[in-house]
């Protein structure tokens, strides 16, 4: 079976925001609000419930005598286009009571709009903090993977749109060997600081929207240990157990040592 | 995202001090073709960084709890009912107090109904309930606890029916088995009642749940129990010996529970001690664990009623208030990025955002 990812090249990024537009056009997404946030040219601030694609704006401190237009210096701009990450085990579809939440036969994490009842459960239970509920609404909404184009034969409309190929979408396995060889190709250029992010070693055992950025992926708010809340579930249900134990323990008790 | 009216332009007039400024730095870039010294400092400098001490601007990594104060609410009914029906059980199996009994009962029945009622009126739409009943998923604690409310809900209403039809039609021996069987299930389910909501909340991604998720079921049910004894005795039950060493019983853990969660003294339980979640966990937990506590050992010693009253309210309140600072406490969480970017303790505070910046007076 085909699982399909985005790979989302940083080092390719120009900040334009076509993702973001085509997403919102082919998603009949609303505005999220005419706010100035003052964080660089970033008023969307995050992904939610009507942003599903969203580019970050990083501004790298100038020095003094560095910067400027000489193709030598490092430039200060850093862009990132934040999506959905599609986790290999995904907490929102797992902690999602209604069974809304699925597994796309391409590997996407989808919520059925139609089942989604706004038990806003899998808000607290993603660990990319992606998913929110539409208080107008009433149910939560996050990125589909273009599953409609997807199975269409289509690409994504962020893919589609973005005018450098800094989306890239394919296989997943592909783009993981591709996002190596860039790193190779960049680093054969003197980039050195730039990284995959892919957490395959935490619970959420990867994820299929890769990222390539430079330097720490938490200036892009990209947790180095994102944790599937389902890891919980066996402390939790054992302190209700015995929570239960005690609380029916004392009962009885009670009761006896009332009698008298 | 709620909406902000956009800031005003602080007034850019000629001879203000900063176009002042600039006009004094071009003349002087315009003399010497060097500027020396510091050039304007923009309103609110040093502004909002994205870096990997500070994160991306220090904007919030994960979404804040998005439940209205039904879900709270809910968790203090629940909690209360579910511990109720144990308590009727046991009254009724042990005890020689038929009212007790029967109070316990209705309040099991009366907090199920409740309960449905908060959560069907949290989802916003109540058609939409039903939507949870369309699987059992022992992995997602919602979908254990919708089916579990549902259960409960039922038989603790069913339990309280037959206590009602004994005395209306005289003691006989089918309603007795009804009752007696739809008061066990009532029991059973009410253990998960008072005590899943614990899971509930602990098993997310919100640090200060899942830090404490070894202990909040256990803290919610004891919560629940002292709540449910206190209820009763507020209805009149208050020369009930058993329930006055429940109370003592529920109280302690209280306790215990209050000191284990202010020992622990790191950043990611910051805010059950910080700001107003801090605040209604620390007097939630006061008024359930040594406010209560007390009131009943003087009781004990004493037999003033009164005491024991005030120790009922006491923990009524204290239970409540455990339940919204908690959930409080999440939000407040939510928003602390440095705890899922694992920034180190000394991570600089992002204070401010430009566009409370565009807000100051100018200088």
């Amino acid at each position: 079976m085909s699982t399909t990812a985005f790979l989302t090249d940083s080092t390719l990024c120009i900040g334009c925001k076509a993702c973001e537009v085509a997403c919102k056009e082919w998603n009949q997404l609303g505005e999220d609000g005419f706010e100035w946030s003052g964080n660089s040219y970033d008023n969307t601030m995050a992904v939610g419930h009507s942003t599903w694609r969203h580019v970050k704006f990083v501004e790298n401190t100038p020095e003094i005598g560095r910067g400027g237009n000489s193709a030598e210096q490092l430039p200060a701009w850093g862009f990132s286009s934040d999506v959905c990450k599609h986790c290999e085990v995904a907490g929102c579809l797992e902690s999602c009571p209604t069974g809304a939440i699925v597994r796309m036969e391409f590997g996407a994490v989808y919520i059925q709009p139609d089942i989604c009842n706004g038990c806003a459960y899998c808000v607290v239970s993603c660990p990319f903090g992606v998913v929110e509920k539409n208080e107008d609404d009433g149910r939560a909404f996050k990125c589909t993977f273009c599953s409609d184009r997807q199975r269409a034969g289509l690409q994504p409309a962020c893919a589609k749109a973005c005018p450098t190929e800094s989306i890239k979408f394919g296989q997943l396995e592909d783009l993981r060997r591709e996002a190596d060889e860039r790193l190779k190709v960049l680093e054969s250029r003197g980039v050195t600081d730039a990284v995959v992010y892919d957490p395959v070693e935490t619970s959420v055992k990867g994820i299929h929207s890769l990222f390539l950025l430079r330097g720490d992926p938490r200036t892009y708010n990209l947790p180095p240990n994102p944790e599937v809340p389902t890891t919980y579930l066996k402390k939790a249900w054992q302190s209700a157990a015995v929570a239960a134990g005690a609380m029916l323990g004392a009962t009885l008790l009670a009761f006896l040592g009332g009698k008298r | 995202m709620s909406r902000v009216p956009l800031p005003e332009l602080p007034g850019r007039v000629p001879d203000s001090q900063s176009e002042r400024r600039l006009t004094a730095l071009r003349r002087e870039a315009a003399q010497s073709g060097v500027v020396s010294g510091k050039g304007v400092l923009p309103q609110g400098a040093p502004f909002p960084q994205a870096s990997p001490t500070t994160g991306y601007y220090g904007v919030p990594l994960l979404k804040e709890p998005q439940w209205h104060p039904e879900v709270p609410l809910y968790f203090f009914v629940g909690g209360a009912a579910g511990a109720s029906a144990v308590i009727a059980d046991m009254a009724s199996w042990l005890g020689d107090d038929r009212e007790l009994v029967r109070s316990a009962r209705w309040i099991a029945a009366g907090g199920g109904a409740l309960s449905s009622a908060l959560l069907i009126k949290d989802l916003g739409v109540p058609s939409r309930f039903l939507n949870m009943l369309r699987v059992f998923k022992p992995l997602s604690p919602m979908s254990m606890g919708a089916w579990t409310l549902s259960a409960f809900s039922s038989v603790s209403a069913a339990a309280a029916f037959g206590n009602l039809m004994q005395e209306k039609l005289g003691p006989s021996i089918a309603i007795k088995i009804v009752e007696n069987a739809a008061g066990l299930l009532a029991t059973a389910t009410g253990l998960v009642m008072a005590s899943y909501t614990g899971v509930l909340i602990g098993a997310t991604v919100i640090p200060v749940w899942n830090e404490n998720v070894g202990t909040l079921p256990q803290h919610f049910a004891a919560s629940g129990l002292n709540s449910a004894v206190s209820i009763l005795e507020l209805f009149g039950h208050d020369d009930s010996r058993a329930l006055n060493l429940l109370g003592i019983s529920a109280s302690c853990y209280e306790v215990a529970e209050g000191a284990l969660l202010e020992s622990k003294r790191h950043r990611v339980n910051e805010p059950l001690r910080k700001g107003w979640s801090g605040a209604i966990v620390r007097a939630g937990g006061v008024l359930s664990g040594p406010v209560p506590l007390a009131l009943r050992l003087a009781y004990a010693v004493s037999g003033n009623k009164k005491l024991r009253c005030a120790a009922a309210w006491s923990s009524v309140a204290g239970s409540l208030l455990t339940r919204f600072g908690w959930v409080h406490a999440g939000r407040a969480s939510a928003r602390d990025h440095r705890i899922p970017l694992e920034l180190p303790e000394n991570a600089p505070e992002v204070k401010k955002t430009s566009h409370q910046i565009g807000l100051q007076k100018p200088a």
